[in-house]
């Protein structure tokens, strides 16, 4: 009786088991395996923005809502461009009011009129997703609705995604936010669907100084790429181990 | 379009100084609720597993009642979950493509396995009573009779066998459920710690300590709601029957209860202690490394939730109730002022750590402020507001009211033994 | 021996079986592991190809050379010569075949963005002509005096 029910049991088991393991997809990949993924693929989307260049004028942000069906008067945005003003006594004034989609055509911050005598430095620094390498928003997401595809990019399943928000959450560069309407979770993917099919973003088509650019790391021909290997770039926030993938070209260490 | 485009957390975030666009509180009240009643739902347990596995004789009582409390608690743990999801209607997906890496992944798995291990272990506790009352019900006329019986056929599941030998095998059991039950109750409150402290993009919740911090107020606050829900219980009960006439006197139900309320009140001291200590270990490091966000910390800490942090949770919430137990001469009034001051604070100790935790932006140069809606005006500030909050709070106290009906936990006091 | 003990077993057994079977049911089939690994390519695959679906809006100068040939010459020519058209003429998206005429913006407000004066010296914005709104011609739209096309001609 006893033998009986242990073999019982055992067979329940392992059973049990079997048919779960195939279907839990508990696949991990060695790191190597990863690592030669990556390379193999063709296309590592990159991007490069020259803070040097950004005039501030918010076209990026208008045509970026525009282009990816952002509504156009929610505060949230998957792209925006902050000024930064560096004032005498040490202080550093930071805004971006709407996300810059207006741009900047007022000297006040916040309503604070700032003496321009006092100023130090004054300059704008574009944000997007930095389409990180170790997304630690992928990492968090519950069901699998974002994640990164072959060539960089993290994407979000709108069909899939139960708006969670460990995701916004978990991404330190506040990228991410619920669209308004769709009630997923949202963020840039470099205008995914304009790349793929050889274009440029939008928010870099519009923009008219060349402050912001697209690049494919794994092009040895590609002039951004390029810059972003021979020039000496920087990244927001490393510190956190997400190897994020827009390079910036004369970033200030006031910038946040 | 039909519906207005609401952008999530507009209604209840006030913006200060820089804070990125897309920063808004959007882990609002429900998130703060989430962890509560799952510490709840914890703390209940190993409360009744300290009688159940440990033979703390004394807790019998009380044992008793948290198990079953703890289950009508359990899918409260749960609810805030779906009224804070963006897409309520997805809430099954965690189960079907889990994704293993996230800590949130787990929770349809380790809550399914924790309702089960509590369902089980109360069949295993109630099943003489259940067969009991099949018996007891077969002659008894009316619909109602019929129909609990039949419910009492269906919760027996066919096992009527009630000699001496099963209900031995029943309570062997019932011990070995409830062992079990302590490790997967800790982990399920555990990982909902883990889900705060491993989020690196979060400075104060970013922490090893975070989810040993969140078992310990768990059980905290869990043995507290347990005694509460007892000590009301019984006077209630003692009250009615002095109003009828009955020949029990007040001091005797008093002096039974007293016993089993120190006990616990012990115990409940000795986690205290231990969560206090663990979150003041966590508050001095912070202050100590002073990493880049200290700052922003500090100032969040020691200025604006000054009041929320240590006037409402370590003093009012914990130092409070701490000295009320611990001085001579405790009166049953004192305890359940002591014991409500502890919920508080375990609750002060969730809203610090979720809503403190988003209490600054990500550029560590501006705040956030949550101004909790009271008065709903649409779907969203009714879930994420007050009457949300309340909704979940008062939801255990009618499960439960509804499953004693067919699981008698205060049985042996009702039957006046 | 008692196999009573047993049946709150068969329940969760059957409980896990129901959703073992919910999961075949539900879950897309070409959801899985695509891309490096579990832990950031764990997803469905046919979403990718939904993004690039995704309808484009802006369409580049190359799409209103093909019939704007003479104003794309004179932007050209002028220092306007790097403004997209779609930043003052809206995003062509499927014009001229769904709308025909695209919401031009003209207001000061679009010219301010770039021609605001600042007082950042050391900025990029201090590079570009500059105008104080509160000093210049308030009331009027700039393009009732100059031309966007090219900003060195005087709009009669």
């Amino acid at each position: 009786m006893t033998c009986s029910r242990r073999e019982f049991l055992k067979n329940t088991v392992s059973s049990t088991v079997a048919s779960v393991m195939p279907l839990s997809a508990f696949t991990l990949l060695s790191h190597a395996e990863a690592a030669a993924a990556l390379a193999e693929s063709k296309v590592r989307w990159a991007f490069l923005v020259d803070t040097n260049k950004c005039v501030g004028c918010g076209l990026c942000v208008t045509a970026c809502k525009k282009e990816n069906e952002i509504p156009f008067d929610a505060p949230v945005t998957r792209t925006w461009v902050e000024r930064y003003v560096v004032t005498k006594d040490g202080e550093t004034h930071i805004d971006s009011p709407m996300g810059g989609r207006d741009g900047f055509i007022d000297d006040k911050i916040r309503g604070e009129e700032i003496d321009p005598d006092n100023i130090d430095k004054a300059f704008f620094v574009p944000k997007l997703c930095n389409q990180c390498d170790n997304p630690a928003c992928v990492q968090v997401c519950p069901v699998g609705a974002t994640y990164q595809t072959d060539d960089g990019v993290v994407l979000i399943d709108r069909n899939w995604c139960i708006g969670c928000g460990y995701c916004i959450m978990a991404c330190p560069y506040g990228v991410r936010f619920f669209h308004p309407e769709k009630k997923v979770a949202d963020k840039c993917n470099f205008c995914y669907h304009r790349i793929s099919k050889g274009m440029q973003p939008a928010c870099v088509e519009c923009c008219s100084f060349g402050a912001r650019r697209i690049a494919n790391l794994n092009d040895p021909n590609d002039p951004v790429a390029n810059i972003i290997k021979t020039e000496r770039v920087s990244v927001l926030k490393d510190e956190y181990g997400t190897k994020p993938h827009v390079f910036y070209l004369g970033l200030d260490a006031e910038v946040r | 379009m039909i519906e207005e485009p609401v952008v999530h957390g507009i209604e209840w975030t006030v913006k200060e100084l820089f804070v990125y666009p897309n920063e808004f509180i959007y882990w609002s009240i429900q998130i703060v609720m989430y962890p509560y009643m799952t510490g709840l739902v914890a703390g209940a347990f190993v409360l009744s597993s300290l009688y159940h596995v440990f033979g703390q004789k004394d807790l019998k009582e009380i044992a008793q009642f948290s198990l079953v409390f703890s289950l009508a608690l359990l899918p409260v743990a749960a609810l805030p979950l779906l009224l804070h999801l963006q897409q309520p209607t997805r809430a099954m997906e965690p189960l079907l493509t889990p994704h293993f890496t996230s800590a949130i992944a787990a929770f349809g798995i380790v809550f399914t396995t924790y309702a089960l291990i509590v369902l089980s272990e109360i069949w295993f506790v109630y099943r003489k009573y259940f067969v009991e009352q099949i018996h007891a019900l077969k002659s008894a006329p009316g619909l109602s009779s019929a129909m609990r019986r039949t419910v009492y056929r269906v919760l027996a599941m066919g096992a009527y066998d009630v000699s001496d030998g099963a209900i031995k095998i029943d309570k062997k059991a019932a011990t070995i459920l409830a062992a079990v039950g302590i490790p997967v109750a800790c982990f399920l409150h555990g990982y909902a710690g883990f889900i705060f402290g491993s989020v690196k993009a979060n400075a104060l919740w970013m922490s090893p300590l975070m989810p040993v911090i969140f078992i310990m107020s768990a059980v905290v606050s869990g043995i507290a709601l347990c005694m509460l829900t007892y000590i009301v219980i019984m006077e209630w009960q003692a009250f009615r029957r002095r109003r009828s006439g009955g020949v029990i006197e007040a001091g005797e139900i008093k002096g039974a209860e007293a016993e089993v309320i120190s006990k616990a009140a012990r115990y409940l001291i000795g986690f205290l202690i231990a969560a206090i200590s663990l979150e003041l270990l966590d508050l001095i490091f912070r202050g100590y490394t002073a990493m880049k966000s200290w700052d922003i910390l500090r100032s969040v800490m020691y200025g604006k939730d000054f009041m929320n942090i240590f006037v409402l949770q370590y003093t009012l919430g914990n130092l409070v109730p701490f000295l009320l137990l611990v001085l001579p001469r405790r009166t049953l009034l004192r305890t359940v002022v002591a014991l409500l001051l502890v919920l508080f604070g375990v609750f002060m100790m969730r809203w610090n750590v979720v809503i403190g935790g988003q209490a600054f932006s990500l550029s560590f140069s501006g705040y956030m402020h949550y101004e909790i809606p009271v008065i709903p005006h649409s779907v969203e500030t009714f879930k994420e507001g007050v009457f949300g909050a309340l909704m979940v709070i008062t939801t255990p106290f009618v499960l439960f009211w509804i499953i004693n009906k067919f699981v008698p936990s205060l049985r042996r006091t009702t039957e006046g033994s | 021996m008692k196999w009573h003990v047993l049946r709150p077993l068969w329940v969760a057994i059957g409980l896990v079986g129901l959703i073992l079977v919910a999961r075949q049911f539900l879950v897309p089939d070409d959801f899985g592991v695509h891309g490096r690994n579990f832990t950031y390519g764990y997803y469905r695959l046919s979403n990718v190809q939904e993004w690039k679906d995704f309808p484009v809006k802006f369409q580049g100068r190359e799409s209103c050379a093909e019939c704007h040939e003479e104003n794309l010459a004179k932007v050209n020519a002028s220092s306007h010569a790097p403004v997209e058209c779609e930043n003052c003429h809206g995003p062509s998206v499927n014009h001229p075949d769904d709308v025909e005429l695209l919401p031009l913006n003209t207001t000061r407000e679009l010219c301010l963005r770039c021609h605001a004066f600042l007082d950042y010296p050391n900025s990029a914005r201090a590079s570009l002509v500059s105008i104080e709104d509160r000093r210049h011609k308030r009331r009027y739209e700039c393009v009732k005096c100059h031309n966007p096309h090219d900003p060195k001609e005087e709009v009669e």
